[in-house]
């Protein structure tokens, strides 16, 4: 680990260097901060003020009238935000229950055509969904789950499994064996092995692994714009989307701002409460 | 149950092979589900785009067997061509501007000061918002009449009209860049910060001590051994922006004049907004073609001198 330097007891230069770096951190975390700020800021002014000046942070009145109309938009969106949650926790459910147990039997087991299969699902990795879209949509209107949010979860889910799989798999794999063959020996049963040695090592892991499929799940629009045609079924991105297209030419901008906050609130809350595991995957993703 | 020591001895013999071989069906049990998944949502509808590519294949209606008409149709559409045409040029100027902004952000939240933990999460947080959120809250920062920026513009004198940047190609796409910048900057300042932090320390020391300026020891340390951290980002950062879709539906709406259609965005259109739904099959074989051979090109790249990017 790298020690801590204090500004003091260092050569002026050196100090001078550090207040300029200090000070373009600063200037480059407005950049990154201020659009969300704004956004959230103005989502609480009442109409006249955030056109007067969209600029200040802080109104003169705190109004909720921009949710108000939210409530208007469409089916109300509440009913979109509901479709959202349901969508995310069906695919955080499903991924995990199918991700889990197949990083285990990649993992723990050896089986004829095991690295093929493997070299396969990580194949897909690489070949993008966007290309699948066509005939996918095809299949679901074949199993009667177009416009359906079911059908959307089994999509999602498909598209979290390869990296939800190598992310389990590389969890298990760091469990040593002899930790195994001790509850083995103890006469523990497959699944007691899963359940009580297993899962509780792997924890991290699946939090990672969910925290992706809220993520991919709850932000996705391709699929969902192409996927769902019944105006209550719609998830927020479609939503924000409806209402930046305006109606009659005209935009309700306070209603799209309360819109986008409803929308980001969620991702922001779980990304700093689980920041740990969000990177561990993002780093575990991109240097296999 | 009455455990004899024979027993006993069967169940260690068993658990002490386990790792490599017994049970090894139930291995196949505990993948099948995801089989089922990929094999069904996954492999058949991607050998499904190859099929439907050599048929007329409308939503409603008849299919017809046409051979490679489609792909000959996509050879001389000059709508797709000019969408693969500014896919790329996208492609190139995004992923130059996301490298030439995430450097240095990865070297700032890399400094062993204080504070940096803070930095890194405030630049990676636009990561966390979706495309779709992001990209009309920038269309609101960018209205002329109610948006922050030509607020902001007007009020510091410096233009004297509100600016329309959506209107013309250029003005357009820069922000589309933007906003991609801001959307997706810290996620490659993660990936380029794993490759700083592989570095040795004792080697930057060494070079110190031996009298290396700083900036040599960027160019002859740092940059070489961040090579692999590089290529990925760099590959991650081209395919993605091959696939752009969302920034050029909300925010530019393809215009002006459907000089911003990116390559998913012609697929879109080819098979759910005129529901030839075998064109743009040949349209998303095409792409992906073109897309896993350049990330093929570029991973074979990375791999050809692993131990140096360590």
């Amino acid at each position: 680990m790298r020690k801590l330097t204090t500004l003091h007891g260092r050569p002026a230069s050196e100090r001078l260097g550090d207040a300029a770096l200090l000070l373009i951190s600063l200037l480059l975390a407005i950049f990154f901060l201020m659009p969300i700020v704004w956004s959230v800021a103005n989502s609480f002014k009442p109409a006249a003020e955030a056109l007067a000046n969209p600029v200040a942070l802080f109104s003169k009145a705190f109004s909720l009238e921009n949710y108000r109309r939210l409530e208007d938009v469409g089916a109300g969106w509440y009913v979109y935000a509901a479709n959202s949650v349901l969508i995310a926790l069906g695919t955080i459910v499903l991924t995990v229950l199918i991700a889990v147990p197949a990083g285990y039997g990649f993992a723990k087991f050896r089986f004829p055509g095991q690295s093929l299969i493997f070299v396969v699902v990580m194949a897909t990795m690489m070949i993008p969904f966007q290309s699948i879209l066509t005939p996918l949509f095809l299949i679901l209107k074949f199993l009667g789950l177009q416009n359906n949010l079911f059908g959307l979860v089994l999509v999602y889910t498909t598209f979290q499994l390869p990296f939800s799989i190598f992310m389990m798999r590389n969890s298990f794999d760091a469990i040593p064996s002899a930790l195994i063959e001790a509850a083995r020996i103890d006469g523990a049963s497959q699944w007691a092995l899963l359940r009580r040695i297993m899962m509780p090592l792997a924890l991290p892991g699946v939090a990672t692994v969910a925290m992706f499929a809220f993520l991919n799940s709850w932000n996705e629009f391709l699929a969902a714009l192409i996927f769902l045609s019944d105006q209550n079924k719609f998830t927020l991105p479609i939503m924000l989307v409806n209402v930046s297209s305006g109606i009659y030419g005209i935009i309700d901008w306070g209603a799209l701002q309360a819109g986008i906050t409803v929308t980001m609130f969620p991702c922001i809350v779980l990304f700093l409460a689980l920041q740990r595991y969000y990177v561990r995957g993002l780093t575990a993703g991109a240097v296999k | 149950m009455v455990s004899t020591p024979k027993r006993e001895q069967a169940r260690a013999a068993r658990a002490e092979a386990a790792d490599r071989e017994p049970h090894g069906w139930l291995g196949l049990v505990f993948i099948a589900p995801s089989m089922v998944f990929i094999g069904g949502l996954f492999v058949i509808p991607l050998v499904m785009t190859a099929w439907m590519s050599f048929y007329h294949w409308p939503l409603l209606g008849r299919r017809k067997f046409i051979g490679l008409d489609n792909y000959a149709e996509l050879l001389g559409d000059t709508q797709l061509w000019q969408s693969l045409g500014f896919t790329l040029l996208y492609t190139v100027l995004v992923t130059a501007a996301i490298l030439v902004v995430a450097f240095p952000l990865a070297l700032l939240v890399d400094r062993p000061l204080r504070n940096t933990g803070i930095f890194r999460t405030i630049y990676f947080m636009p990561v966390v918002i979706g495309f779709g959120a992001a990209s009309t809250l920038w269309m609101w920062l960018l209205n002329p009449d109610s948006g922050v920026f030509s607020r902001l513009l007007l009020g510091l004198g410096i233009v004297d009209a509100a600016p329309r940047p959506l209107e013309s190609f250029w003005p357009a796409l820069a922000v589309v860049i933007l906003m991609v910048v801001w959307k997706t900057a810290g996620f490659t300042m993660v990936i380029l910060l794993t490759g700083l932090q592989s570095i040795p320390q004792e080697i930057a020391e060494a070079a110190k001590i031996d009298g290396a300026n700083a900036f040599s020891r960027f160019r002859r340390i740092t940059l070489p051994l961040m090579r692999n951290a590089l290529l990925l980002a760099l590959v991650l950062n081209i395919t993605s922006s091959m696939l752009a879709f969302d920034q050029f539906f909300i925010i530019t709406q393809g215009g002006p004049e459907n000089s911003t259609i990116s390559a998913v965005f012609s697929i879109y259109l080819a098979s759910f907004s005129s529901y030839r739904l075998g064109y743009g099959s040949a349209l998303s074989f095409a792409l992906l073609v073109v897309l896993v051979a350049i990330s093929s090109i570029q991973l074979s790249f990375m791999r050809q001198r692993p131990e140096e990017g360590r």
